[in-house]
């Protein structure tokens, strides 16, 4: 797609003004319409939030180094999980590839000048940050102990605890959610670049088309649910609560329609980064293009129909168990589609192993992890018997740790360039990654063994046989949390320091290549005009065999 | 970027688009979109009623012949007149008629508040009946299965209440369209965003609509 006679004017980049230089003062980020501008703010709030609740983990993981309960109080203890859960999921896994990532790259990749509704774009970064200090306000003032689930009638009776002020703080972030997949769905149909086909779409597209639609349906029925709990703790509508009549498992349900889409919701756009990474480090156009794009869309369709998975122990008819049961095994059939086509497309590719390459190869791995113990959990009996154990605490983190994470900090690594205008230093960040790796599964494949033990996840205090376990998974987050600072470190230095990058240092098929590096607030100089597939490496290399497009 | 003098219309089309049309398009598309999220939403309420119904038929049709049919009938027609009212303006704008245009946003906003006063009158007779099971309020229910009509009691106030709360809403927007209308703010460019409006208007009505017979008709009589 990129033709390198246009990447060799636009590198003469002095005399253009980007989108970083536009405007120094504080007014002009915080007043900025820039998607770009916004992503970097987007960027910034949820690092935040993510040091917030990795630090609330730390606290757990030494804590449960021992068997006793001597670190914290134990409803310390339950207030640290709490919000550990519900900062990593709802103030950094859900914004974290879509707000930050897809809005810096989205309008990019499709040759637009911005997001379809750039107001609503700024607003939706205010949602978010107003619903972040509804929940830090509920933590500075006392903490929430329910757990990121909310489980009524302990959320909405019993709990003494800033229920409310985190339900707000939530809902009002759902907002953020919402208007950030209505603005891409929009912007994906409507501003296309000329000659931008459906089918010449990366594939980091389809993925957030699909994500945003799982964030357009599914987000408002958390919201309602919240609001209901609201309800109840405000005026006594008793809608989950058995005395005024009402049903727990209703809010169990309504729950989990949406959390159990939201968990594809951070995964989603992760395969999408690794759908860009994979082909441009192996130089190669993926492996059956059209089945990663459309598994994408049955993963976003199966999503909402297999909540009942979570409620197998909780009171469902078994018969609705075993619908639920079945349908949640069909989620692994477009999963597998995507692990196989992403293998596929390394066979035969001229293959390195940059950093965002290392990212997105552990992502495969920890992924088919993390789906394959999904299963398990599937299984009806099975998990009577790990129901809120460790081995579903390993199992998620596989997926939103292992899968999410691992993906966002590949694209991080893979956009930097482009972000920032500078290259992250190799060396320290291809060792961060292995680093990361290595703590990862130390950190959570000892949860397996402990949960299949049959420890209880939320536990204080456990039997001494499972301290080794128990240690080893500490020693194992030690590790992760250094892999996580080392990134934190060296990217800002190379804000400085970095050397400064080309338009397109990776030779990566894509729009968002052929602007400058960091891109104008406009993009483009001129609307480009799309004429070939998305990934055609072969002729990339096959026109400018070294240096490429830079 | 303050090299232009003469002062002239601002454009309406925005600086990321390439024609009005684009524009147009890409906001009724995300109004539409907004609309499915609110279906969503309403989505929850409308399955809480229908499970706390199934598990009690006739518990819901007494509770509902508590409700007061004429009034409840009364702003069913209100509320679908001013529908009529903001689909006319709507048309008014297209066709650049701007008295008619204020005229008939200013009647669909009296229509909109005649509705939300009738709401409240309705609220506060329950109020006064020992029917509104709020905030430790007394429920004086003489039928049976009082637990059942009290759960009917309170979906109807959170299923009403965030109708209305919908409609307050739509009453803010409106007054903004008809504030920037009455300035002439709205210059080549009316007719889209009263269309994009009305779409959100017809929204709330439509599920008036459904809530209309799921509270009120139930009853059989």
């Amino acid at each position: 797609m990129p033709s390198p006679s246009t990447a060799g004017a636009v590198s003469n980049r002095t005399p253009k003004r980007d989108y970083l230089s536009a405007g120094y003062t504080v007014r002009s980020w915080l007043l900025t319409t820039d998607h770009k501008r916004i992503a970097i703010l987007y960027l910034l709030s949820i690092t935040l939030f993510f040091v917030i609740g990795g630090l609330a983990a730390t606290v757990v993981r030494l804590d449960l180094m021992t068997p006793q309960a001597d670190l914290v109080e134990t409803e310390t203890f339950n207030k640290l999980f709490t919000a550990h859960g519900v900062i990593m999921v709802f103030f950094f896994l859900i914004p974290s590839i879509p707000a930050v990532l897809g809005n810096f790259i989205v309008p990019l990749m499709l040759g637009a000048r911005d997001l379809a509704f750039p107001r609503l774009n700024l607003l939706s970064w205010y949602v978010y940050v107003l619903g972040g200090l509804f929940t830090v306000y509920a933590l500075l003032a006392g903490g929430v102990d329910t757990g990121w689930t909310f489980y009524a009638p302990y959320s909405s009776t019993y709990s003494n605890t800033y229920v409310m002020a985190t339900a707000v703080g939530i809902f009002i972030t759902g907002f953020s959610s919402i208007l950030t997949g209505l603005n891409f769905i929009v912007t994906i149909h409507k501003m296309r670049a000329p000659g931008l086909t459906w089918f010449r779409l990366p594939l980091f597209i389809w993925s957030i088309y699909a994500t945003s639609i799982i964030m357009v349906l599914g987000t408002p029925v958390l919201a309602i649910s919240l609001f209901l709990v609201g309800m109840e703790r405000l005026l006594g509508i008793g809608i989950f609560d058995p005395r005024l009549g009402g049903d727990p498992i209703l809010f169990q349900h309504l729950f989990w329609f949406y959390s159990h889409p939201a968990v594809y919701i951070m995964i989603l756009p992760s395969m999408g980064v690794v759908s860009e990474i994979i082909p441009c480090f192996c130089r190669k156009r993926p492996f059956g293009y059209s089945f990663i794009g459309f598994s994408s869309f049955a993963i976003a369709v199966f999503s909402f129909l297999v909540w009942g998975h979570h409620l197998f122990v909780s009171g469902q008819s078994i018969y609705a168990g075993m619908v639920f049961s079945i349908l949640s095994y069909l989620v692994a059939i477009p999963s597998a589609v995507k692990v196989f086509n992403w293998t596929a497309s390394l066979h035969k590719g001229s293959i390195s192993f940059e950093t965002p390459m290392l990212y997105a190869l552990g992502f495969v791995g920890l992924f088919t992890m993390g789906g394959l113990t999904g299963l398990f959990v599937a299984a009806l009996a099975v998990d009577v018997h790990v129901h809120d154990t460790y081995f579903i605490v390993a199992h998620f983190h596989y997926i939103m740790v292992g899968g999410a994470v691992m993906g966002y900090l590949g694209g991080i690594h893979f956009w930097w360039p482009k972000m920032t205008g500078r290259l992250y230093p190799e060396g320290w960040a291809r060792f961060s990654a292995i680093l990361i790796f290595v703590g990862f599964n130390l950190t959570f494949f000892p949860q397996y063994i402990l949960g299949y033990l049959g420890m209880p996840r939320r536990y204080h205090v456990y039997p001494e046989e499972f301290q080794v376990l128990n240690v080893m998974s500490s020693a194992g987050a030690s590790i992760l949390g250094l892999g996580y600072f080392f990134p934190l470190t060296y990217l800002i230095w190379s804000l400085m320091y970095g050397k400064i990058a080309s338009p397109n240092p990776w030779r990566a098929a894509g729009l968002e290549w052929q602007t400058t590096s960091p891109p104008p607030t406009d993009n483009f100089a001129e609307t480009p005009v799309v004429v070939d597939e998305a990934y055609d490496y072969q002729h990339i290399d096959g026109v400018s065999p070294a240096g490429g497009a830079t | 970027m303050r090299i232009e003098t003469a002062p002239r219309a601002p454009s309406p089309l925005a600086h990321h688009f390439d024609d009005i049309q684009q524009q147009h398009e890409a906001g009724e598309l995300g109004m539409w979109l907004f609309l499915c999220t609110e279906i969503m939403f309403f989505g929850g309420l409308f399955l809480a009623y229908t499970i706390y119904r199934t598990q009690d038929e006739a518990a819901f049709a007494a509770a509902s012949h508590e409700l007061d049919l004429f009034w409840g009938t009364v702003n069913t027609a209100v509320l679908l007149t001013s529908s009529l009212t903001m689909a006319l303006a709507a048309h008014a704008a297209e066709s650049f008629q701007r008295k008619q245009l204020l005229a008939l946003l200013a009647a669909t906003m009296v229509l909109g508040c005649v509705f939300i006063g009738i709401k409240g009158m309705e609220y506060h007779h329950k109020y006064i009946h020992g029917l509104m099971p709020l905030m430790g309020l007394p429920f004086e229910w003489h039928g049976a299965s009082s637990g059942h009509a009290e759960m009917f009691f309170d979906l109807y106030f959170l299923m009403t209440g965030v109708h209305a709360l919908h409609m307050l809403i739509g009453l803010g927007v409106l007054l903004a369209l008809l504030v920037k209308a009455n300035r002439g703010g709205l210059q080549g460019d009316f007719a889209a965003p009263v269309r994009i409006t009305g779409l959100y208007w017809h929204f709330v009505d439509i599920v008036w609509v459904f809530l209309f017979p799921l509270l009120y008709l139930i009853g059989a009589r």
